[in-house]
C-alpha cells in the first residue's frame, strides 16, 4: 500500500514546516489528490492516522479534495473530463489529447497551524536586548 | 485562531529528487536504467532472462536488480545469464523507491554497466507512482490477464513509455482479444508502442533490449499524456 509512503511524506513535510515556524500543533491539512494520481483517499486517511502519531501533526484533520482529470485536444480545441479510467483520446476527433490539464495533482494545498498558547507566545517574544 | 499557509509542495518531492539525482549520476557514467512493471506472474523474469542472455551475446554490458518481498529465486534465475544480478528484498514493501535503488547499487554495479534493468515488485498499483531514475519505463501484461488490464490499472499503463504483451503463444487458449487490448492501451496512453512477445516461440524477444539501447543512445522516448503537468 503506497498510501503509507504518501502519508509519511505529508507528515514529514508538514512537520518540517511546523518546526521552522515554531508551531505547536496542526489543525488541518488540505490535500489535493488528482483523479489520476493513483492514490486512494480512504487508504490515505487510514495511513495518515498512523503516520502522524507522536508528531506535531498528531490530531490534525486531513481533508482531501479530488481534482477531476481534464484534457484538451490541440487540433479541435475540445476540452473534456477524462473520467476514470481516463479517456485520453479526443471525443470529438479521436486524436490523442494534446495536453492533460489536471488530474495528476498530489499536493499539500493548505495547512492550518494551531496557535501556540499565549503564555508560550509571551515567552517567545521576550525583547531581544543584544541586537544591533 | 489559526492561519493558512499554502505550501504547494509535491508530496512525493523527496522521491522525485532522489530519482533525479540517481538519473543524473548514472547517465553521467553511461548507465541507463530500465524500470519493468507488471503484475505477479506476467512473465517479467522469463522475458528479462531472455534479454540478458541476448545482451551477453551482443556484447552489451547489462545488469539486473530484481525486487521481491521474499526469496532470491529471481536473482538465481537471472544470474544464469552471466550478467551481474542483485536481489532486493523489500521486507513486505510493495514497490521500490529511488533511494532503495541507489542504496543497492553501491559496491555492486560495475562502472562499465550500460543498461541496468530494474525488475520492480510484481504489482501494478504502487510501483506506478515512483520514479526510480529510469530512462525507460516498461509495463508488461500477459495474454492471460484480460484485455481490460490497461483500464483497470490506468496509472501503470498510462505512464509507460513502452508496453509489452507476454505469452502470446497462449493467446488463442486464453481467448485474448488483441484488438481490444490495443484499443484500451491507446485510450489511457495514446501513441505508446506495444510489442507482442513470446519467450516460448521467440516472437518479439529482443525488442526490450533494442528499445533499451535506443533509450541509452538518447533516442526520443514516448512521453505519455499522463506524464504531463497537472501535478
Amino acid at each position: 500500500m503506497h498510501e503509507m509512503s504518501v502519508a509519511v511524506a505529508v507528515v514529514d513535510q508538514v512537520e518540517a514546516a511546523a518546526r521552522s515556524r515554531g508551531a505547536v500543533g496542526v489543525e488541518s491539512i488540505r490535500l489535493d489528490v488528482g483523479e489520476l494520481a493513483g492514490v486512494v483517499a480512504d487508504a490515505l486517511a487510514f495511513c495518515f492516522e498512523l503516520a502522524c502519531a507522536g508528531t506535531v501533526v498528531e490530531g490534525a484533520e486531513l481533508i482531501t479534495r479530488t481534482v477531476p482529470g481534464t484534457a484538451r485536444c490541440e487540433p479541435c480545441a475540445e476540452t473534456w473530463a477524462v473520467g476514470m479510467p481516463p479517456k485520453l483520446l479526443c471525443p470529438g476527433c479521436g486524436a490523442a489529447a494534446g495536453e492533460l490539464l489536471s488530474g495528476r495533482e498530489l499536493q499539500i494545498r493548505e495547512v492550518r497551524w494551531a496557535d501556540p498558547d499565549p503564555a508560550a507566545v509571551a515567552r517567545h517574544r521576550q525583547p531581544i536586548t543584544e541586537e544591533s | 485562531m489559526c492561519r493558512a499557509v499554502d505550501l504547494q509542495r509535491a508530496v512525493l518531492a523527496k522521491n522525485e529528487a532522489a530519482a533525479q539525482i540517481l538519473r543524473t549520476e548514472l547517465t553521467a557514467r553511461g548507465t541507463t536504467v530500465v524500470n519493468l512493471l507488471s503484475s505477479p506472474g506476467s512473465g517479467k523474469t522469463a522475458l528479462l532472462e531472455r534479454e540478458l542472455r541476448l545482451a551477453v551475446e551482443r556484447g552489451v554490458s547489462a545488469a539486473a536488480l530484481t525486487a521481491d518481498l521474499a526469496t532470491e529465486n529471481d536473482a538465481q534465475r537471472l544470474a544464469r545469464s552471466g550478467v551481474p544480478v542483485k536481489q532486493v528484498l523489500t521486507d513486505g514493501l510493495c514497490h521500490l523507491e529511488a533511494d532503495m535503488v541507489a542504496r543497492h547499487l553501491h559496491d555492486w554495479l560495475p562502472e562499465s554497466t550500460r543498461l541496468l534493468f530494474v525488475e520492480n515488485v510484481g504489482n501494478l498499483v504502487c510501483p506506478a507512482g515512483y520514479d526510480l531514475g529510469e530512462s525507460l519505463r516498461v509495463v508488461l501484461a500477459s495474454v492471460t490477464e484480460g484485455e481490460d488490464k490497461p483500464l483497470k490499472y490506468p496509472t501503470a499503463f498510462g505512464l509507460a513509455q513502452l508496453v509489452i504483451v507476454t505469452k502470446t503463444d497462449m493467446a488463442e487458449a486464453a481467448e485474448f482479444d488483441e484488438a481490444a487490448f490495443l484499443h484500451n492501451v491507446q485510450q489511457v496512453n495514446p501513441g505508446v508502442e506495444v510489442v507482442l512477445t513470446s519467450v516460448r516461440d521467440g516472437r518479439g524477444t529482443g525488442a526490450l533490449l533494442d528499445r533499451a539501447l535506443a533509450a541509452a543512445e538518447g533516442n526520443r522516448v514516448h512521453t505519455p499524456v499522463m506524464a504531463q503537468a497537472g501535478a
